[in-house]
């Protein structure tokens, strides 16, 4: 459904180039739940930018369905990790899941039910009018995750989604984001740099290496459907697979001393 | 001590100070007999007298409308010139030094020409200079909130297609929002002065034409009237603007409150 091929990014040119990643390549097929890790700066969120279409690679393409991508496409949603820098603070949760699908041609009474839909697949119908910066820090992301189920996606981009909020929350989040799949049937790509995460949510792994990236290794995760964050994570599988992962990625871990300057988010515009 | 009296506290200080200011300056004026300061009884009878409302529709109103199209004009155009510029920095770049330019001009040093060019010395004039002058101060802080805007935000309205239209309606401006109001509070206070300054050249009505024409006259009553009307006008529009962006910007507050940093 996805396909990345020798995806390349380069930031800036001549002396002053930083190569973030090098050569990445790897497909996504129909609902799958595919997960990447990878060393923190090891360029996920830029990979991801890329598959999104809102950065254009230096090198190679991405190829959704067959079509190469120059710009985000209708049936692609992302979910940024800073939830409330993604929401608008001057509305309500309804209207900024309403966002994404204003300029759809819907009609008023489907609009209004996608996101009424949206938000009760995430359990936030009692908060539909609230203002977002009234709500926790999982609740606002979750309004994030309504917003891009609203629009329709049959893929769901995610960059570290859960990365700033506590650890209860995290393991909700986790399961909510699982049922979500199963209820809407769309496939994921969900960027993290917890290990424990990416076994425990993926059907495959995918291992990038230190900047400048490439991918290090690929491995599948056979484990039982449902998942269960007490009864999954008893598994000898889960700790193996974990165990692997864990491995793979500190060795990718350089010594502070030797860790090369990273590219810090350098200016897109 | 509860809010509510404590609000109540401050609202009677609001009033009783200038209250004792008065009655100072009335005990200061009655026995000093200086013909430059009559008494605050005589500059209140000469306020009544004008403006409520023997001389209302004829100076009062044409300054009012004044100030309000001005201000109007100043701020739309404001807003719809400062949105490109502070999406796109080449533009900004290039427009930069000539708003700098033209925004640190007194109003005055514009007054005579402003007649000239427009060839009119009636509202078109005192409208269109009052505006230019309110323009600044709206435009610059409207390019600042643009400028300001969380980037995240237009990614996230980009990766789901929002055309541009509405990312500038629904992103853009109410992001900017709070700068904008800033600025117009800024431009109201402007529009008073400017209005002043524009009615004491080349005018036949309005009140900075009353003004300067009872000083030319040496009736120091109405002079004073006008001066006490016109400190009013300020201090009431301000008032009102408050609490029209108490209402629309109410998310703000929240907001501000709910984010640590």
């Amino acid at each position: 459904m996805l396909e990345i091929k020798s995806l390349g990014k380069t930031y800036g040119s001549g002396e002053n180039a930083v190569q973030a990643i090098a050569d990445v390549s790897f497909t996504v097929s129909d609902g799958e739940f595919l997960c990447v890790v990878g060393p923190s700066g090891c360029g996920k969120t830029t990979l991801l930018k890329c598959i999104a279409g809102l950065l254009a690679p230096s090198r190679g393409e991405v190829l959704l369905r067959g079509r190469r991508l120059t710009g985000p496409p209708p049936e692609m949603a992302l979910v940024f990790q800073e939830y409330s820098r993604s929401l608008m603070p001057w509305t309500s949760v309804r209207n900024n899941v309403l966002l994404p699908l204003r300029h759809k041609k819907l009609s008023r009474d489907e609009r209004r039910r996608l996101v009424e839909e949206a938000l009760g697949a995430v359990g936030l119908t009692r908060f539909i009018d609230h203002y977002p910066w009234q709500l926790s820090g999982g609740m606002q992301q979750r309004v994030a995750i309504a917003r891009a189920l609203a629009y329709q996606p049959s893929i769901l981009l995610m960059d570290e989604p859960f990365a700033s909020v506590d650890a209860q929350t995290r393991a909700d989040l986790e399961d909510l984001v699982l049922q979500v799949r199963e209820e809407f049937g769309i496939t994921i790509l969900f960027v993290t740099h917890d290990i424990d995460e990416s076994v425990y949510l993926s059907d495959r792994i995918i291992v990038l290496a230190h900047a400048p990236t490439v991918v290090k290794e690929t491995l599948p995760v056979d484990l039982p459907h449902p998942r269960d964050q007490i009864e999954t994570k008893e598994l000898p599988d889960f700790a193996h697979l974990r165990a692997h992962v864990y491995r793979l990625v500190r060795r990718e871990q350089q010594p502070i001393e030797a860790a090369p300057v990273q590219p810090a988010a350098v200016a897109e515009r | 001590m509860t809010r509510r009296t404590y609000s109540a506290l401050a609202v009677a200080l609001e009033i009783a100070v200038p209250l004792a200011i008065l009655l100072a300056w009335q005990a200061w004026t009655a026995s000093a007999d200086n013909q430059h300061f009559p008494t605050p009884t005589t500059i209140l009878e000469q306020f009544r007298e004008l403006w409520l409302f023997a001389e209302f529709e004829r100076h009062v109103l044409p300054s009012l409308i004044r100030i309000g199209a001005g201000f109007g004009i100043g701020v739309v155009l404001g807003v719809a010139l400062g949105i490109p510029l502070g999406l796109w920095r080449r533009a900004r770049v290039l427009a930069m030094p000539h708003i700098e330019y033209w925004r640190a001009m007194p109003p005055p040093a514009l007054l005579p020409i402003s007649v000239v060019l427009l060839n009119d010395i009636g509202d078109k004039q005192k409208i269109t200079f009052i505006a230019f002058f309110c323009l600044f101060p709206v435009l610059l802080n409207t390019i600042d909130g643009v400028r300001g805007i969380e980037p995240t935000l237009l990614e996230t309205a980009r990766s789901y297609r929002v055309p541009a239209r509405e990312r500038i309606r629904r992103l853009v401006l109410p992001a900017a929002l709070p700068q904008i109001v800033a600025g117009m509070r800024t431009s109201l206070s402007l529009a008073v002065i400017v209005m002043v300054v524009a009615e004491y050249f080349s005018s036949t009505e309005g009140v900075g034409f009353v003004l300067l024409d009872a000083k030319n006259t040496f009736r120091m009553g109405p002079m004073w009237a006008a001066i006490l009307l016109i400190g009013l006008l300020g201090y009431l529009l301000n008032l009102l603007f408050l609490l029209a962006e108490r209402r629309a910007l109410a998310w703000h507050r929240g907001w501000r409150a709910a984010t640590p940093d």
